[in-house]
């Protein structure tokens, strides 16, 4: 529908984005080991996005929202979905014309299409980020998320970073014009996106809402929130403190906030003093990375 | 003479912040220009998604030439303030010259070329740009909106040369992102510079793309038989997201028409920034919508047309789930859930607000004419529907989904409409309601408001009212008014505030204690300011207090303390209610003097006060009016010369008095006529008649003027003329306060 020729399976989509970013200096980098709610919590995001130094990447990170899955049910709602990021530090001059260079690479016309920049501030409160930028629109459906970096962890940034966000799913539902993401055509030899993930999204709804043990999450966060300060407090070989895993540890604790919260488990009065705490914890990582940063410089 | 242009060429600028960026820039600009002593023939401003442009007709090359007079110290003032002075000035002091002992240096300033004053200004005025939010970009330290991509800035036809943190000025411009012709654009001056754009499909003036929108997609809707539904805010903000703005009507899936035509406006308004669609043969909207794109299609626009009627039905289906579940949930779980919900920390959740509510609504029914049983259920119905799906989507929808639930879920008509119109009047334009259940809620919806925010001294001061009272006021005095309302407004407020002072006690003590205990952080804190953290902390403090020997008799005290403050806090409603009816007054086109001379008769009764308003003014209207407030000012004036000598005289007026002139005897006769009709019409509330009576006094006290004078050689005359006047006084002071009115 969107060119005379035959429209992009999913993988397809990913390829050639990757292919795409590749071109323009990107490191492409595989997901992270490690449950995440967005792609930008990618230590490639958000760690790098503090300091100084250059940096280029892209990677598709699978990205987790337990209170999001409706058991298969719901053809647009998922608790296990993809996002394409991109980062480019500092932003080029020319990252808007980029970025439509993508839309042409996956096939999207702006003469047929209406590509539309409408403004959407964006925060992620439990990491201390936030940016200005915009929604991007291809025919009134937002299919990219276009961001100026300006905080991280509750530090402001040395050097601006623009960070893409695709949401794949719905890009590739309206490349293929399918209105069910599970009849998303996986591969181009018709491998569903259903037939990937129908079971999955199933399993992990009935996990998410009713299976994990609540008091078992609590535990297992305080122990999260634990190693944090601990990690961060040892020295490594170059006496450097160990950022790296402490932020690994804050996205486990993040991720069992998510898991508590879609079990029903965060009372309201409680929701601020758990996303407060999330947020310090990534504070402190912020911090100690730059802080190295600038020793090592 | 010369023009300056000047545009500031960035990424997409957020449509809501634009016009307001047109009027900074002109501001900006023309401040400086001004200060330096410039002026022009016409400056303009245009805003549009990707440029500010500026453009100055008739600017001198050059700033004229100055001479300012700058005042000095005395010129008996010590050596040190001379010296200090010369040395500001760079002036000696036979230059400076002395008037009236104090010393004047004037100094001259050569004029300057227009250009390095447009240099520094755009410097400035980009550096200092007053965006509600900017940001930086790159490795730069510049901030602005999104960032710059380029400044054009001519003068009389030639670059100003400036370099902005690495932006050089240019004589260049960008036409379409899309449909231009890809080309940068070299601009002359601002006609070539808007016909460039123009033939690059870019509309520089917003009032263009506004006319381009309403053409076109009338035309569109026009040519299926259709009507458009308008919207400006929606107007506003799409002429600001497209430079070359396209109407494209496309279809919506009929069965989405079952919905609630104000679910699917608004879904497609705030949503996907859609026009809704009428068919005028039919009630309800028409299955259509119409998107403004910002490019003619290469296909006519049959993709685009296609692709977003996609996402509308994907929006709508979310909007239907929604519809569908709330109606599976219903009332009783909504209403459940409404003591989990925080009103506001200090006047406890919205539970407990809609109990406040629901009492109030039962006493303002028999006034009103309202069942009072009706009453009460709309009220105890009347916040649910904030815990329902849709109203959690769309915030807007809050009264009028609790209506269409209450409907659905059999209530009576009377009840559904006042659930779904008592947060009426929200504005000016908005309706005022009538329906006798609708207002007794609508009226203890705001009081509760307003006695609340009141008894916890949350009161607006000048531009700050961040709970809208001042709203809330007119919400309650215009349905009131309306209604022609009888309402004994001090003890409405007096019984509610006493419902309010029992039930939120137990939270305010509790803030109280912690603050006492000097805990105060846990409620300075604004993020563990809940109810649940200080409740909690004033349990143990009470515990504690109950054990010691005479703790019942401390928390009582300290209860009952707390009470007194709120009830008095209170009071306060009154007088802020009738402040705000002398401003909806006004604003109704009532004269300010007339209403002064109304108000200032202490009445609080709203209904009257605006009545006595009313007639006063179409009696001032006549010429019985404007003449007998002649004779008033000159009867008040003489007695208020008297007044300064001595009391005046009281007592009756004494008629058949030997010598007393006519007119005198007429006069106090009218006097006598006039009270007792004045009174019988002021008993039965009929200002109209009240007026007339006065009316009557006209001509007597035209003659009486003309023919006596009051200041008789023989004290008893004079007296008694005297008592006259101070009869006539008070008998018009019954109706209004003459005094107050312009003559």
């Amino acid at each position: 529908m969107t060119t005379s020729t035959e429209p992009l399976a999913f993988q397809d989509l990913i390829l050639t984005l990757h292919r795409y970013w590749g071109e323009q200096g990107c490191a492409i980098l595989q997901p992270y080991d490690i449950e995440v709610g967005a792609g930008t919590l990618h230590p490639a995001t958000v760690l790098r996005a503090l300091g100084s130094k250059p940096w280029k990447a892209a990677y598709v990170q699978p990205s987790r929202r337990p209170g999001d899955g409706r058991y298969g049910e719901n053809p647009n709602r998922l608790q296990h979905y993809y996002q394409y990021q991109v980062i480019l530090k500092p932003n080029p001059d020319n990252l808007q014309e980029l970025y439509l260079g993508s839309l042409a690479a996956i096939g999207i016309d702006p003469k047929l299409h209406d590509i539309r920049f409408v403004e959407d501030d964006w925060e992620n409160p439990t990491v201390g980020a936030w940016g200005l930028g915009w929604e991007v629109w291809c025919d009134g459906m937002e299919v990219t998320q276009f961001t100026y970096f300006q905080g991280v962890g509750g530090i402001e940034v040395d050097v601006v970073s623009g960070e893409l966000t695709y949401g794949l799913e719905r890009l590739a539902m309206y490349v293929q014009g399918v209105d069910n993401v599970y009849d998303l055509k996986f591969t181009k030899e018709g491998l569903t996106y259903g037939e990937v993930f129908l079971e999955n999204e199933r399993q992990q709804s009935e996990a998410n809402f009713h299976g994990y043990d609540v008091d078992g999450l609590k535990r297992r966060f305080e122990d999260m929130v634990a190693e944090v300060s601990r990690l961060l407090d040892m020295r490594g070989p170059q006496d450097q403190p160990l950022v790296l895993p402490a932020y690994d540890q804050v996205l486990k604790a993040s991720h069992l906030f998510n898991l508590m919260d879609a079990r029903g488990a965060i009372a309201v009065a409680e929701r601020q003093s758990y996303i407060g705490r999330i947020r310090e914890l990534c504070k402190a990582c912020a911090l100690a990375y730059v802080e190295q940063e600038r020793k090592t410089a | 003479m010369p023009q300056l242009l000047l545009e500031i060429f960035s990424e997409e600028i957020p449509a809501r912040m634009q016009q307001g960026a047109a009027r900074d820039l002109d501001r900006m600009v023309s401040d400086r220009l001004k200060a330096a002593g410039l002026t022009w023939d016409a400056l303009t401003t245009y805003a549009g998604p990707r440029r500010l442009t500026l453009v100055i007709d008739g600017l001198p090359a050059a700033t004229p030439d100055r001479e300012e007079e700058v005042k000095g110290p005395r010129a008996s003032a010590p050596e040190q303030a001379l010296e200090g002075f010369l040395r500001k000035t760079g002036l000696t002091r036979d230059q400076l010259t002395e008037r009236d002992g104090v010393l004047f240096a004037v100094l001259s300033s050569k004029g300057r070329a227009t250009t390095d004053l447009v240099a520094e200004t755009v410097d400035q005025v980009i550096r200092t740009f007053p965006w509600p939010k900017s940001m930086r970009w790159g490795s730069g330290t510049l901030r602005w909106v999104r960032p710059i991509k380029r400044i054009l800035c001519l003068f009389d036809g030639k670059v100003v040369p400036f370099e902005i943190d690495g932006i050089p000025s240019d004589a260049i411009t960008e036409g379409h992102r899309f449909m231009g012709s890809g080309q940068l654009l070299k601009v002359s001056d601002f006609v070539d510079y808007r016909t460039q754009l123009e033939q690059n499909f870019v509309l520089l003036d917003v009032a263009d793309r506004k006319l381009r929108i309403l053409d076109q997609a009338k035309a569109a809707c026009a040519a299926k038989g259709l009507v458009l539904v308008d919207d400006d805010g929606l107007l506003d903000e799409v002429a600001g997201l497209a430079e070359w703005p396209t109407p494209i009507l496309g279809d919506m899936d009929p069965q989405f028409l079952a919905l609630p035509p104000e679910v699917v406006r608004l879904s497609m308004k705030v949503h996907q920034k859609y026009f809704a669609v009428r068919d005028p043969s039919k009630e309800g909207l028409a299955p259509n919508f119409l998107v403004v794109a910002n490019v003619e299609a290469t296909d006519g626009g049959k993709a685009l047309a296609a692709g977003n009627s996609r996402v509308l039905s994907a929006r709508l289906n979310d909007a239907r789930f929604f519809w569908d579940e709330d109606q599976k949930v219903g009332f009783d779980a909504w209403n459940a859930k409404l003591s989990g919900v925080t009103f506001h920390a200090k006047l406890g959740t919205l539970a407990e607000r809609v109990e406040r509510i629901a009492a109030l609504a039962r006493e303002i029914a028999p006034l009103v004419g309202a069942d009072a049983d009706e009453a009460e259920m709309a009220a105890r119905l009347s916040k649910a529907d904030l815990l329902s799906g849709m109203v959690s989507e769309f915030p807007e929808l809050q009264g009028i989904m609790g209506g269409y639930y209450a409907r659905l879920a059999g209530h009576s008509d009377a009840i559904a409409d006042a659930v779904r119109d008592h947060y009426k009047p929200q504005g000016p334009a908005d309706t005022v309601p009538t329906a006798p259940v609708t207002v007794a809620v609508a009226l203890a919806d705001k009081l509760d408001t307003l006695v609340g925010f009141f008894a916890i001294d949350e009161k607006p001061t000048g531009s700050k009212d961040p709970f809208a009272l001042r709203r809330a006021a007119l919400g309650f005095e215009r349905p009131a008014i309306a209604a022609g309302l009888k309402l004994d407004l001090h003890s409405l407020i007096e019984d509610h505030a006493e419902r309010l002072a029992e039930q939120i006690i137990r939270i305010v003590s509790a803030q109280e204690i912690a603050i006492t205990i000097g805990d105060a952080r846990q409620v300075s804190d604004s993020h563990t300011r809940s109810q649940g953290v200080t409740v909690e902390q004033a349990g143990l403090v009470l515990e504690r207090w109950t054990n010691d020997a005479d703790g019942h008799r401390r928390a009582d005290e300290f209860a009952g303390r707390l009470k007194a403050k709120l009830r008095v806090a209170a009071l306060d409603v009154r007088p802020f209610m009738l402040d705000r009816l002398k401003v909806l007054l006004r604003d109704q086109g009532q004269r300010h003097d007339l209403v002064d001379a109304v108000f200032a008769l202490g009445d609080d009764d709203l209904v009257r006060i605006v009545r006595r308003v009313e007639a006063l003014a179409a009696f001032l209207a006549t010429d019985d009016g404007t003449n007998l407030l002649a004779g008033y000012k000159r009867a008040s004036n003489i007695l208020r010369a008297e007044e300064k000598k001595g009391p005046l005289p009281t007592g009756m007026v004494q008629t058949g008095l030997p010598n007393q002139p006519e007119p005198e005897t007429v006069l106090a006769f009218a006097v006598g006529a006039a009270r007792t009709a004045v009174e019988a019409a002021l008993e039965t509330e009929d200002f109209a008649a009240a007026m007339t009576a006065l009316a009557r006094l006209r001509t007597p006290v035209d003659v009486f003027f003309e023919a006596v004078l009051v200041n008789s050689d023989i004290p008893a005359e004079r007296d008694n003329r005297l008592k006259l006047l101070g009869q006539v006084r008070d008998v018009m002071g019954q109706v209004a306060d003459f005094g107050q009115i312009a003559g």
